[in-house]
């Protein structure tokens, strides 16, 4: 199932991915995740018929599919925001939803910042929730903005970001809830395509091979998926189920560049597209 | 805009206005249409004039009635924020009273007035109860329609951080509120002065709206007049306050944080 062997079960690996300047919060150990037959309905709309999944620790899925296929859904079904008609869901080895949901940080398609809270206060508002001072969890936050390449702007408010920034933000936000499972859901869909690609970039760097997060992200972009990925699902347009699952060889590099012209990419991307074509029949 | 290009235009039109009306009283040509007593309209000049002169009088009626005004109003902010609050976390209560609340506003200020003066005398408990009654309802009305049109997503996106309702009260919905709350305290704040002047004729001893009763049986028009002005300038004062606590508190975009 996995397409590489992650070195993070070794304590000795951990111990040194630590001391790489990669902060505590954001080395949460990654949870297992595990879907089993979930099927879910809006009233008489059947948006997910029958979907299979089991995400090792630390694995990144790419889930792609097209439009209103059930992407959010599956998310949500993840994460206990929503109880799945039939089937089960357990993350970390917890089925129930309230354990499932303190186990996920969830990163919506729409950075959602509150325009009344500078970029630190946003991104401690995790922190801040669960009841660490403000002058703590703002520092605990800033230490971040650097690496981020957000630094300087932490007493800005919203407004004043670029999209990339404000994308960005919400990402520490995410992190910050130090959870061991991502969901992210087209977190760069609202970027035009030069920015996105450099948040891609940016996020396969944030991401590992250091990272210890299991991800979830779901896109509608094949590249994207392709690219931040270790294992890529496509699914079926509306009721959706999985038509194909691609495994990408090699680790995950920032170097986007090189990884997307590759032979072996172009590949996978004709694979992928021409799945997704015929899910979407 | 520089601000005396701004003000020049509605500060033009008042001043033709006062003119117009200073002239034809002047010369009469009011009371002559209308067919009554000369001296029973004032010019503007009238009118200024017994604001100087009946200064001290005026000045304690006004404080009188702001007095009443402030205290009806603050009441009605206190309970319309709480009762939005508690309308907005039980769908069961909303239901329950939120005809009443409606209902409640039917009810002219001036038919209730009489009856609050009945049961709370001549002090100034009745004025403060009428003034808050007429606040409370855009105060209410416009907080509950704030909290209740938070973005969903955000409300989600609480959740998965951790918040609980308290939590998701006080961080999210109130914030997002806030310019709703504050377009019906601009409302509240400019009828308060109307019910403070009902509670006045229904009974009292000093205040702005008792002085104008008082004025207008003696026919000492160009005080009416000048207790009007007082009462008006009133209203614009606190209702510019209101504006400038706003913009000093609201810095973002409500539309932010609302429905899309």
């Amino acid at each position: 199932m996995l397409t590489r062997l992650r070195e993070s079960t070794s304590d000795a690996a951990v111990e040194d991915r630590t001391s790489e300047a990669t902060p505590k919060t954001l080395d949460a150990i990654g949870a297992p995740v595990s879907v089993s037959g979930v099927a879910h309905s809006f009233g008489e709309l059947r948006a997910i018929e029958r979907i299979d999944l089991e995400v090792a620790p630390g694995e990144v899925i790419g889930i792609v599919g097209p439009s209103g296929c059930g992407k959010t859904t599956l998310l949500e079904l993840v994460a206990g925001l929503r109880p799945p008609d039939a089937g089960g869901v357990s993350v970390g080895g917890h089925a129930e939803a309230a354990e499932r949901l303190e186990r996920c940080a969830y990163m919506p398609q729409r950075d959602l910042l509150l325009p009344w809270l500078s970029a630190v206060d946003n991104a401690a508002l995790a922190l801040r929730v669960a009841g660490v001072p403000r002058a703590t969890a703002r520092a605990r936050a800033g230490e971040h903005f650097e690496r981020l390449g957000l630094a300087g702007f932490e007493g800005s408010r919203p407004n004043e970001l670029s999209g990339g920034m404000r994308q960005r933000v919400a990402f520490l936000r995410t992190l910050m809830a130090g959870r061991p499972v991502l969901l992210l859901d087209e977190p760069f869909a609202s970027l035009d395509a030069i920015t996105r690609a450099e948040m891609q970039a940016w996020l396969a760097a944030a991401l590992g091979p250091a990272s210890r997060h299991t991800v979830l992200l779901v896109t509608h972009d094949v590249e994207e998926a392709l690219y931040l990925s270790d294992r890529v699902l496509v699914l079926s347009s509306r009721p959706a189920c999985v038509c194909d699952r691609i495994e990408i060889e090699g680790p995950r590099t920032p170097d986007r560049a090189a990884a997307v012209t590759s032979r072996q990419f172009a590949e996978l991307k004709q694979r992928a597209l021409r799945s997704l074509a015929e899910g979407a029949r | 805009m520089s601000a005396a290009r701004r003000y020049a235009a509605p500060l033009a039109v008042i001043l033709v206005l006062l003119g117009a009306w200073e002239l034809a009283a002047r010369w009469d040509l009011i009371s002559n249409a209308l067919n009554i007593e000369d001296f029973l309209v004032p010019a503007p000049s009238d009118i200024a004039q017994s604001l100087w002169r009946d200064r001290s009088l005026l000045a304690d009626d006004s404080w009188v009635t702001l007095r009443e005004v402030l205290l009806g109003f603050l009441c009605a902010l206190v309970a319309g924020l709480a009762f939005a609050v508690i309308l907005h976390l039980s769908d069961t209560l909303r239901r329950a009273f939120y005809p009443l609340l409606v209902a409640s506003q039917t009810i002219p200020p001036v038919a209730i007035a009489p009856i609050l003066v009945v049961w709370f005398g001549f002090g100034i408990g009745p004025k403060v109860l009428l003034i808050a009654l007429i606040c409370f309802f855009p105060v209410t009305v416009n907080t509950l329609d704030g909290l209740r049109s938070v973005d969903p997503q955000l409300i989600t996106m609480m959740r998965t951080l951790g918040a609980g309702r308290a939590q998701i009260l006080g961080r999210v919905e109130l914030p997002s509120a806030l310019p709703f709350f504050f377009s019906g305290t601009k409302i509240a704040i400019a009828v308060a002065v109307i019910g403070a002047v009902f509670a006045e004729w229904a009974g009292a001893g000093s205040g702005l709206g008792h002085q104008i009763l008082i004025a207008s049986s003696s026919l000492l028009t160009a005080r009416m007049f000048a207790a009007i002005t007082l009462l008006s300038v009133m209203a614009i004062v606190l209702f510019a306050l209101v504006s400038l606590i706003e913009r000093r508190v609201v810095t973002w975009d409500r539309r932010d944080v609302t429905r899309a």
